[in-house]
């Protein structure tokens, strides 16, 4: 339960909106339409892949779920949502995939 | 002419978010039992949702809050989480920052994982497209991802109770993240980057903070860059 008083909760709602806008709006809005440099749209080319992958890595090897023991249906899913993505470029295709091994794993293994 | 154009952007738009549902309603609805479980009210729980609209970030908040955690360290922990949101805004705007200003506030208001995901990829092969159109793509994907995210949270709030374990929407978010990243890997650089991401973050994700993350994913960018650089060189 929280026992914080309303005055708390409301300050973490308020300064967690603002602050998660700040760094929204920060290049998009302050740069704006003027050009970046080379060397920085080379860096930004890479985002997503140098994101994303960071994000998911730790949630595939350590699931909450199982608080944090390596789990085979998971690992799994996630290496087939990944080779059917790769093969097949189609993000739906992957999804699909991923989700019936997940399913399938988790009903064979107790 | 144009405006057909940016009509058929925003449709494809609103056609590559629609499958987001499947994940947001899932996730959202999770987010309004667990913060109702805790014991904030529908206006508080709501009121996340709509102020903060990131996922990650309002779990955050919330389990700490559970914790009895300090709130200036809530905010500092929450916030790290969304840095990201920053790469994105930077990402974004070679793309979409020559938008009017008014449009470029509600953009940012609307900078989640999904609204990035598609569009950095989407834009990277859609090259002929106007700001106009990209524009209108980038708010084609969220008219079904936003609303969702809204009422699911709502359902969550009013149902109150467990979601069945069974379904296993923990790893929802895993699966979504890797079908987007797995087809965008065209070239050795976007590879190697990938690769230097998931070791650098297994590697620091004992640092606290989500600082992890954040240094696996700077080094990332830097190896794609580098690799992109030296490619060009052999040719």
């Amino acid at each position: 339960m929280i026992e914080a008083p309303t005055w708390e909760i409301w300050a973490v709602i308020a300064g967690l909106g603002f602050g998660s806008f700040a760094l929204r709006y920060s290049f998009l809005g302050l740069i704006g339409g003027k050009e970046l440099p080379d060397w920085v749209l080379r860096h930004l080319r890479y985002t997503a892949v140098a994101v994303l992958p960071g994000l998911v890595a730790p949630a595939v090897i350590w699931p909450a779920a199982t608080q944090g023991e390596p789990d085979p249906a998971r690992l799994a899913a996630a290496v087939v949502t990944f080779a059917a993505g790769y093969l097949s470029r189609n993000v739906m295709i992957a999804v699909i995939a991923g989700a019936l091994t997940l399913y399938t794993g988790l009903w064979l293994t107790p | 002419m144009r405006e057909t154009t940016r009509k058929a952007a925003f449709w494809t738009g609103v056609r590559h978010g629609a499958p987001f549902v499947f994940l947001l309603v899932p996730f959202g609805t999770l987010f309004g039992v667990v913060a109702a479980e805790a014991g904030l009210n529908l206006l508080e729980v709501m009121s996340f949702s709509i102020v903060v609209v990131a996922g990650a970030a309002q779990f955050t908040a919330v389990a700490m809050m559970q914790d009895a955690v300090p709130t200036v360290i809530v905010l500092i922990t929450s916030l790290a989480v969304n840095l990201r949101m920053a790469m994105y805004s930077a990402a974004l705007t070679p793309h979409l920052g020559a938008a009017p200003a008014w449009q470029r506030v509600f953009m940012a208001y609307f900078m989640v994982d999904q609204a990035f995901a598609l569009s950095s990829v989407t834009f990277e092969e859609r090259t002929e497209w106007s700001v106009g159109e990209k524009t209108a793509y980038y708010f084609g994907v969220i008219v079904p991802v936003a609303p969702c995210w809204y009422l699911a949270t709502l359902a969550g709030a009013l149902i109150g109770e467990a979601m069945p374990e069974a379904l296993a929407l923990d790893f929802a978010l895993p699966i979504v993240f890797l079908a987007l990243v797995a087809p965008a890997l065209r070239t050795l650089a976007h590879i190697a980057a990938a690769a230097t991401s998931i070791i650098l973050a297994l590697v620091f994700a004992w640092l606290p903070f989500s600082l992890g993350l954040l240094i696996a994913a700077i080094a990332a960018m830097v190896v794609g860059a580098r690799v992109e650089t030296w490619q060009e060189a052999q040719r």
